[in-house]
């Protein structure tokens, strides 16, 4: 690949989604020289599919909430391994980063005296999610990308990153190519934020669109970063089953937080007999209490259809497996019996018109059918909790590409708001490290070569596999093998078989020239994707235990000694995975407290 | 499952020609599916822009038998099964390649409107709005930012020039989004005339009948913002007075057109 243009920024964002926009504002803001390059148009990421709403203890609707409160859920959401200083940033900054978000246009449902509107979601005590119907990505990412805009902030759209550029140890910039010219682009940069998204599309069914192919994981371990957490990979209960092209396509859990109940072919409202001992006492125990909660909080305990995410995917499983699922393999959602059909149009907007053009379902006479769908990874970038930094010096992650803040299983709404505080701290810090510096570092020509080199092959081979049949094997494998409930002999079936890809990807060919080149793209994807698939297999075969959105059938217990640790994957000298325990660092007392106590 | 034939535009600006294929559709498929299922199994190299592929993120965009839509909101049995589904890319916008094209101006344009002004918060630092207050603008704020509306715009999908003088039918919903925000506190009336063209709109509400999300947008965008101009500049005793005081009437956008094309 002959020449390349050089671009020089002091803070350079890869992704646009909302913790990507979030950390450009912020390191704008800081005076930093800033661009975020992004794999789509603006606007198009993945945060726009977000329905239910961003998680703030406001306490507009529940006065009794408060920061503690949320920390609590989260933690217990978590199953206790999240990183406590995260959890309890998090759940102090997220009312200031909702209301910074109204200062800047948006417009979030409101409450009757006028004030931001919050509804009940799974695994919060109190109704947190503040929202804007069913589609609050929407305005979320509006919001951002008008502001980001406003800021002057380049932005590099449909543009690729495929390397971080160090010098010898620091972060000096990022290799990309545009991906409809197949322009390579070198980005001179004091400082890399990674918010680059999840990895859906190693699995078959997955909420997720194209373009999470864990590449920003894949980055960070490729410039010596760490992973962390990669065993706990959330499958959202409710995905959408029928018809098959729309397979996974999320179902907000606000048609739960608003009445909505699951049932099985039975007509039974199944949940009551998957309730969890460690939620017993806060979860209604007969159909009449959990209808009471709605509208009486304080002397009723919540619907077991607001467990907590990873309750209710094993519990539509464990149904499904049982032969009480719905005629396409999944079960029942029903809405239409619970609210009037003026209010689920209102409520819920999205997802009456969703299944009435997509499934020919109307929400407001017919219970719809739903069945689990792989929807977010809890694990990632390991970062330092205040700063967002990674190990690597100048290289930062925010959002779901990172972790840390949900532990082994994420509580609806604790995205949006994840992306925000965290976001926003990336830029922060990125861009005061990059105002540190007097000039980039260098990186050296060769390596630019080298990987340009690498990027290029898929078109040079006259024949070779096709990258689009590579994937769906892999999805395949991570489906069937690596999925809800996981066994040691499937895990390390995996690994064999992700181990035959890595070789198979070497000689995968991609017809075609370099202008907007989607087989050209899922070759140069493939890397990042076996490298996360590899991650969380791994990660899964050495946690032998069940806990949170990780489920071992031949572990099936929660181990408490496996809580005093995290699993921590990095490349070895031949940038082989390599694992590590890492010990969980002590909460302090009167964060205990809260746990027990609150 | 049953075999159809889907006929897309191939090739680059200037150099192109529909390509029929031969693809299995199962039932429920929108025309998405059939494509993604070409490119999969047939032409790996197909451009085509697609994220949610349930007509939230406004990446599909095409021109469908002749209809600009959403290929993942369509489906496939809203065709005759005996005759080819002919997919093309948005006419309004530079090609790039097979069904991409460049709507990279409408990010330009995005750049050009200044951010919201709000007034100060009540003495509690609370901003208080009703959902009553927020009903009217709420309508705006679903825009997928698909960009049909301005494909088939006739005021810049007949006229390329009118680029620099409209921003299109995506831009007055941004403004009208903006202007019916209940705690706005700008006047954009100046803006909207001189810098946006909403005088360059003639209400045939073409942009309407193609709304994915069905914003009424010439109805409740257009016209309410058109009559906002109206007040400040086309009112009788406002030009009355202005000129008594000897100020030169603003020229209409007819005038403006000449002068543009004359320079």
């Amino acid at each position: 690949m002959a020449g390349y243009r050089v671009h020089e920024y002091d803070v350079l964002v890869v992704g646009a989604g909302g913790a990507g926009l979030r950390a450009a504002i912020a390191a704008a803001q800081e005076g930093a020289r800033t661009a975020i390059v992004c794999k789509t148009l603006l606007g198009k990421a993945h945060t726009v599919m977000a329905e239910g709403g961003v998680a703030a203890a406001l306490a507009t609707v529940d006065s009794e909430d408060n920061w503690r409160v949320h920390f609590r859920d989260t933690m217990r959401g978590g199953k206790l391994i999240n990183d406590w200083r995260m959890a309890m940033i998090h759940a102090q900054e997220a009312p200031d980063r909702v209301l910074e978000l109204e200062e800047w246009g948006a417009v979030f449902d409101r409450t009757a005296d006028g004030r931001i509107l919050q509804r009940p979601f799974g695994g919060h005590r109190y109704a947190r999610l503040a929202h804007v119907g069913d589609r609050t990505g929407l305005e979320l990412v509006r919001t951002l990308q008008q502001k980001a805009l406003s800021l002057g902030i380049d932005v590099f759209m449909e543009t690729s990153i495929v390397r971080i550029l160090k010098d010898s140890q620091r972060v000096a910039g990022a290799l990309g190519f545009r991906r409809d010219t197949g322009e390579l682009l070198v980005f001179r940069a004091k400082a890399v934020v990674l918010a680059t998204g999840g990895i859906g599309k190693c699995y078959k069914v997955t909420s997720n669109s194209w373009e999470y192919t864990g590449d920003g994981q894949a980055l960070a371990f490729w410039a010596g970063a760490e992973l962390m957490d990669m065993e706990f990979v959330q499958f959202h209960p409710t995905g959408m089953v029928w018809p098959p092209s729309v397979r996974g396509v999320l179902v907000t859990e606000a048609v739960r937080g608003e009445g909505g109940v699951l049932l099985n072919s039975r007509g039974e409202r199944f949940m009551f007999h998957y309730i969890p001992d460690y939620y017993r006492a806060e979860t209604a125990e007969t159909p009449q209490e959990a209808d009471r909660w709605y509208h009486d909080k304080r002397n009723n305990r919540r619907p077991p259809e607001l467990l907590p995410r990873d309750v209710v995917a094993r519990a539509i499983n464990a149904e499904i497996k049982a032969g009480r699922g719905s005629p396409h393999g999944g079960v029942y959602l029903d809405i239409a019996s619970r609210r009037s059909p003026k209010e689920i149009k209102h409520l819920l907007p999205s997802m009456y018109e969703q299944f009435a053009k997509l499934a020919d379902v109307d929400i407001t006479k017919e219970p719809m059918e739903v069945g689990p769908t792989m929807h977010y990874m809890m694990g990632g970038i390991r970062v330092d909790p205040e700063t967002a930094a990674t190990s690597v010096p100048g290289l930062y992650a925010a959002g779901e590409v990172a972790c840390g803040l949900h532990g082994a299983n994420r509580l609806g709404g604790n995205s949006l708001s994840d992306l925000l505080v965290f976001g926003r701290r990336a830029g922060i810090y990125a861009a005061r490290y990059a105002n540190s510096l007097p000039q980039a570092p260098t990186f050296s020509g060769d390596e630019v070569e080298t990987a340009a080199n690498e990027l290029i092959e898929p078109l040079h081979r006259a024949d070779g596999e096709n990258p689009f049949a590579l994937q769906a094997e892999l999805q395949e494998t991570m489906q069937n093998l690596v999925g809800i409930v996981r066994t040691g002999d499937e895990l390390k079936e995996a690994l064999h078989k992700i181990q035959e890809l890595k070789d198979r990807t070497k000689r995968v060919a991609a017809v075609g020239d370099v202008i907007y080149n989607p087989g050209w793209h899922m070759a140069i994807s493939l890397g990042p994707l076996l490298v996360v698939a590899e991650a969380i297999a791994l990660s899964a075969l050495e946690r032998r235990e069940s806990r949170g959105a990780h489920t071992r059938d031949d572990y099936p217990k929660e181990d408490p000694h496996q809580a005093s640790f995290n699993l921590v994957v990095s490349a070895d000298l031949q940038g082989r995975p390599q694992l590590r325990k890492e010990p969980r660092p002590e909460m302090p007392q009167e964060l205990k407290k809260i746990l027990e106590e609150v | 499952m049953a075999l159809r034939t889907i006929r897309i535009f191939r090739g680059t600006a200037g150099n192109g020609t529909f390509v029929d294929y031969q693809v299995e559709v199962e039932e429920g498929n929108v025309v998405l599916d059939a494509v993604l299922k070409v490119q999969a199994q047939l032409a790996p190299d197909l451009a085509v822009r697609w994220n949610c592929k349930a007509g939230k993120c406004g990446s599909c965009s095409a021109e469908i038998n002749g209809l600009p839509r959403l290929m993942c909101m369509t489906r496939m049995t809203l065709f005759p099964p005996d005759r080819p589904v002919t997919i093309a890319p948005l006419k309004a916008f530079p090609l790039i390649k097979d069904l991409v094209t460049d709507v990279s101006i409408n990010y330009h344009i995005a750049r050009q409107i200044p951010p919201l002004r709000l007034r100060p918060p009540g003495p509690d630092g609370i901003r208080r709005m009703t959902m009553d207050d927020i009903e009217r603008a709420r309508e705006f704020r679903q825009c997928i930012e698909c960009f049909l509306c301005q494909n088939v715009c006739h005021v810049l999908r007949d006229h390329p020039e009118n680029w620099a003088l409209f921003f299109g039918p995506r831009w007055m919903v941004r403004l009208a989004e903006l202007e019916m925000h209940p705690l706005d506190d700008d006047d954009r009336r100046n803006f909207l005339k001189e810098k946006a063209g909403v005088g360059y709109c003639n209400i045939t509400k073409c942009c309407t009948e193609v709304c994915p999300a069905e914003i009424r947008i010439t109805d409740n965008a257009i016209i309410p913002l058109k009559e906002r101009v109206a007040d400040l500049h086309y009112d009788p005793f406002r030009w009355l007075l202005d000129r008594l005081r000897g100020k030169r009437p603003i020229p209409r956008p007819e005038e403006r057109v000449e002068k543009a094309a004359a320079s």
